[in-house]
């Protein structure tokens, strides 16, 4: 086997980023919006909410319930794509979010300003976890705008994070989210090189 | 034990009665399966007898994603990775690289770079 062939298969085939953010806040719109594929749903089995999931021991009774999560698919490379995955919105199913989050470039959580509550603790999670995120306003046709600045002060985001705003059922614009996104974590992973490099 | 019910019985419940049974009681795959990471056929594998599920899965994964098979094929996320866990470990399939937590940071900037690329063309 040539080095070429072996490089080629050590490089990743393929990535994810995570949409998240809070009930219908427009996450399956914004997948929906750039992915090259209706859709997709996957699911996972709850048999103990309160537990957190083990989906095989699913014994069928009246406390499995299930969590679905809607995802999208873009081929960026002969050799690369990437997917996007939307979180469970319901508090109650955070704990898909570690299995979700393992591996992603970074996160965006898209925000409603109309509840701008629901977006503290995705932020929250992701600060905590480390994981590289921008925020995106959602906006929502007839709901009034607000300067993102505004937005940023009202989250208490830290002055780092990038915030924008989109029409998350516009390609275009959710295509720049996901540049957005990429190129932060970029910036943090080099930044965190330099820093361990001196 | 009792036969497998089949789909054309209107009282069939295709999830739970599945995920209850066809991974033998399994509840983790044998190998670390990412929802995003690729699957690939073996070339030259010889397929031995599969269950009904298990061929399933081997049918629709060939450069598709866990999420993928797992979608398409209607199964949990959980009951799909021990399938594949073991198509795996049988030599039938193999999983492509992605980024682990073992992952070197060089292999996090190849892939955030090629990425980045990617999507400004697409």
């Amino acid at each position: 086997m040539d080095y070429e062939t072996t490089k080629a298969q050590r490089a990743a085939a393929s990535t994810k980023i995570v949409i998240a953010g809070g009930f219908g806040v427009g996450k399956s719109t914004l997948v929906g919006a750039v992915s090259e594929i209706d859709p997709l749903r996957t699911e996972a089995l709850v048999t103990n909410e309160s537990e957190g999931v083990d989906d095989l021991s699913g014994v069928p009774t009246k406390h499995t319930t299930t969590v679905a999560m809607d995802f999208g698919r873009l081929t960026l490379a002969e050799d690369l794509v990437l997917y996007l995955f939307g979180t469970p919105g319901q508090r109650r199913f955070w704990f898909m979010w570690d299995d979700l989050c393992r591996g992603a470039i970074g996160a965006i959580v898209l925000v409603d300003v109309a509840r701008l509550d629901e977006s503290f603790s995705p932020l929250d999670y992701f600060e905590s976890k480390g994981i590289p995120f921008i925020v995106a306003v959602n906006e929502f046709d007839g709901v009034p705008r607000y300067p993102v600045e505004e937005i940023a002060a009202a989250l208490a985001l830290p002055d780092d994070v990038p915030i924008i705003s989109l029409d998350a059922r516009d390609r275009e614009q959710a295509k720049g989210a996901l540049v957005k996104i990429t190129e932060y974590a970029l910036m943090r992973l080099r930044e965190s090189l330099t820093v361990n490099a001196n | 034990m009792t036969p497998p019910v089949e789909p054309e019985d209107e009282n069939y419940r295709p999830r739970l009665i599945r995920s209850y049974t066809i991974t033998a009681g399994r509840t983790a795959a044998t190998v670390e399966l990412p929802m995003e990471a690729t699957l690939r056929l073996q070339a030259g594998a010889e397929a031995p007898m599969l269950s009904p599920s298990a061929a399933q899965v081997l049918e629709v994964c060939d450069r598709r994603s866990v999420a993928e098979v797992s979608a398409l094929t209607q199964m949990p996320i959980g009951v799909t990775r021990v399938l594949l866990g073991d198509l795996i470990e049988q030599g039938l399939i193999r999983i492509q690289a992605t980024i682990t937590e073992k992952s070197s940071a060089d292999e996090r900037l190849e892939l955030i770079e090629r990425t980045l690329r990617g999507l400004r063309n697409y």
